[in-house]
């Protein structure tokens, strides 16, 4: 399941949507005296939702469908039932959408400005730590994991992130590895520290 | 008055210097995370759960109890000072609790809080040491069919009723039960949901899921919002309280106890909804009715009461039916689950001493909450002052740090950076998280509750059913179900004639 793939699902969902949505708006229009902007965002959980269904029920036709004995109904009914059910909230959540819905406060992002690079940025740490973890050891991978984040949140003092950031791997790998058994590698440090 | 004895011993095993001290680190762990916004009880636990793998289970709960317990603390703080509730439940408090400070009563706002907390806490837990033990001599007769259907209610209630749409509440409880369906299935060994990854097998942890959806969630929820906006703290003077207040804040801690504790112990009832009632019976009792909406102190006294009895309440179904009915209590099943222990009716039995040492741990908790936050919040609101890039910066480091211990695969942190991105798109368009993690973590045990049923019905569909206590809960679960529908239905019939009125009317 690739990210692209994801998209087109939730991009063919937009469409069937947004001719919906032709009809739809105009018998909604009389009922609110100031209609809230609709958030069409939202029709990419809804695509979500609806490839998770398919994912769910590819992945449990699959599955040997004999009963034992001892259980009766076997591993496959449970997904089949969660397959279905998605689809149901799926087309339920985008006539939801459709006709003004919103979530919790409001969507509270709706009307904010997303800052996609940051987000960004901050995954790339991650993912560089995720990647580096096992070869340089928490006490390095960490480090720049804290540094990294704190300087993509919006830190300026690079200097001392880099010295908290060092501390806080040192302690964290003595305090919880060495001290408290939790495992935690120590990488290309192996035998230093 | 066996139970007494058991709490006794539970107080003996308790006041030991080292306890004290784990009981001590976790109220302050649950305050200082109570009052940063964002971060929640939930997250503190499971970011702190792989951390006491190394420790006694007893140890760990003692810690886990005081975090519980702090953080409805700490969530006042927040609400009052800086406008921004610290933790769901505080959103009614902000509402009376931030005029007052604004008004430059911010003390008296934090003391009642403070005050009332202990009291509600104290009412609670004790309403908690006897209404556990009758919760589970009714629980004891329960077979499969009754358990599944009170997991479907729990599962039912805690997405429809919880929150403001309920399709919401469904969407975030089905990616949770598919979330709970992956891995090697318990009985037949097959592999579900793994696509033929061999990591994916031992399904994903549900501390992995709970510290992406909140924790990493929520850095990268501040980082979709950097430039948003800023905070303000209101300073705040001497916490006490004056001869007025005592008068005008003990009803309401006491009617706010007396409501909190029921709602924490049914499912889905949660601490939301009776801050809520708790607020409008003040304000429908009070005797200051012009003061509300301008900083009346039994608005903060009432709601912050009932915050705190809804913690101890939804202890009751997780000791006793092993049902978590919030976000921490799931996490704190799924710690008690990595210890080897399976809270239900049989803990009582199994794990006594455990058992009362949590509840004796809460007691003593609850007291250090009050001896440790009416003196030092001057100081705790300092912690209000971490700039936002380390804040988050260390939680993302020591998320990190414990999804990996969760299993030494770096394999963990990618999942653990997807279901981020899953939290993060739950923040961005307004889904609850809630019914997510219950449905991870109750989602496995349903299944097998229903497939154990069906087998000793041998397969009929009847053995799903069950007695008259499966019938009742599926009842409340149609009722629930069916609410919406006539709802709908009214509105339809008047909008129907106010169609008609219209077109008369034309």
């Amino acid at each position: 399941m690739t990210a692209a793939d994801r998209g087109d699902a939730a991009e063919a969902v937009e469409t069937e949507a947004d001719e919906a949505a032709a009809t739809e708006a105009v018998d909604a229009e009389p009922e609110a005296a100031a209609p809230p902007k609709r958030d069409l965002a939202q029709l990419w959980v809804c695509g979500f939702l609806a490839v998770l269904g398919v994912l769910v029920i590819v992945d449990a036709s699959r599955l040997g469908g004999f009963s034992a004995s001892n259980d009766p109904i076997g591993p496959k009914p449970i997904p089949i039932i969660l397959g279905v059910l998605l689809f149901a909230v799926a087309a339920f959540y985008a006539l939801n959408v459709l006709r003004g819905g919103h979530g919790e406060d409001g969507g509270s992002g709706a009307n904010e400005k997303f800052d996609l690079k940051t987000v960004g940025l901050l995954c790339a740490v991650f993912i560089a730590n995720a990647l580096l973890i096992d070869w340089l050891g928490w006490v390095i991978s960490g480090s720049l994991l804290f540094w990294g984040a704190a300087i993509v949140l919006g830190s300026r003092r690079y200097f001392l992130t880099l010295a908290a950031a060092v501390v806080l791997g040192l302690a964290t790998f003595y305090g919880f590895a060495i001290g408290l058994g939790l495992g935690l590698p120590a990488g290309v440090l192996q035998g230093i520290l | 008055m066996d139970n007494l004895n058991s709490l006794l011993d539970g107080f003996a095993a308790i006041l030991t210097p080292g306890n004290l001290l784990i009981a001590l680190l976790g109220v302050t762990i649950g305050t200082a995370v109570g009052m940063l916004p964002g971060l929640g009880t939930a997250m503190a636990i499971a970011l702190l759960l792989p951390i006491t793998y190394g420790m006694e289970p007893t140890q760990a709960f003692i810690m886990f109890g005081g975090i519980f317990y702090g953080g409805m603390y700490g969530g006042s703080t927040t609400a009052i000072l800086l406008n921004t509730p610290g933790q769901s439940s505080s959103v009614v408090t902000v509402l009376e609790g931030f005029k007052m400070a604004r008004n430059g009563r911010g003390g008296q706002a934090l003391a009642t809080a403070a005050i009332g907390s202990f009291v509600a806490g104290t009412i609670a837990t004790i309403a908690l040491v006897f209404v556990t033990p009758i919760t589970v001599q009714f629980a004891i007769g329960l077979g499969a069919p009754e358990y599944f259907a009170i997991m479907v209610l729990a599962l039912v209630a805690t997405a429809s009723v919880l929150g403001s749409s309920r399709i919401r509440g469904f969407a975030s409880l089905l990616a949770g039960l598919v979330i709970g369906t992956i891995g090697i299935d318990a009985v037949t060994g097959q592999q579900r949901l793994t696509y033929g990854v061999p990591e994916l097998a031992s399904g994903i942890d549900i501390v992995i899921v709970a510290v992406g959806a909140f924790a990493v969630g929520e850095a990268l929820w501040t980082a979709a919002r950097r430039k948003n906006g800023k905070d303000e703290i209101i300073p705040v003077g001497r916490v006490w309280m004056g001869r007025s207040d005592w008068r005008r804040s003990w009803g309401p801690w006491l009617r706010g106890s007396a409501l909190g504790f029921p709602f924490g112990a049914v499912p889905a009832g949660g601490a939301e909804v009776p801050t809520f009632l708790s607020y409008v019976t003040e304000r429908r009792l009070s005797k200051h009715k012009q003061e509300f909406g301008n900083g009346a102190i039994e608005g903060v006294a009432g709601p912050e009461a009932a915050n705190n009895a809804s913690a101890a309440g939804t202890l009751v179904p997780m000791l006793a039916l092993g049902l978590p009915c919030n976000a921490t209590a799931a996490v704190m099943l799924a710690a008690f689950q990595t210890y080897g222990i399976q809270p239900g009716p049989l803990l009582f039995e199994k794990e006594s001493a455990l058992v009362w040492t949590l509840i004796a741990g809460l007691f003593v908790g609850n007291a250090m909450l009050l001896v440790l936050n009416m003196p030092l919040i001057p100081v705790w609101v300092k912690l209000l002052r971490i700039p936002k890039p380390y804040l988050f910066a260390g939680i993302l480091f020591f998320a990190t740090m414990g999804a990996y211990a969760t299993s030494g695969q770096s394999f963990e942190l990618f999942v653990l950076l997807a279901l981020g991105l899953i939290g993060l798109a739950m923040r961005r368009f307004g889904i609850p998280m809630l019914p997510m993690i219950v449905g991870v973590i109750l989602g496995p045990m349903a299944e097998r509750q229903a497939r154990m049923a069906l087998q000793l019905s041998g397969g009929e569909p009847s053995g799903l059913v069950g007695g008259p206590v499966a019938w009742t809960v599926y009842g409340i679960i149609a009722l629930i179900a069916l609410w919406p529908l006539v709802s709908l239905a009214r509105r339809r019939l008047t909008r129907d004639r106010a169609g008609d009125r219209e077109a008369v009317a034309a």
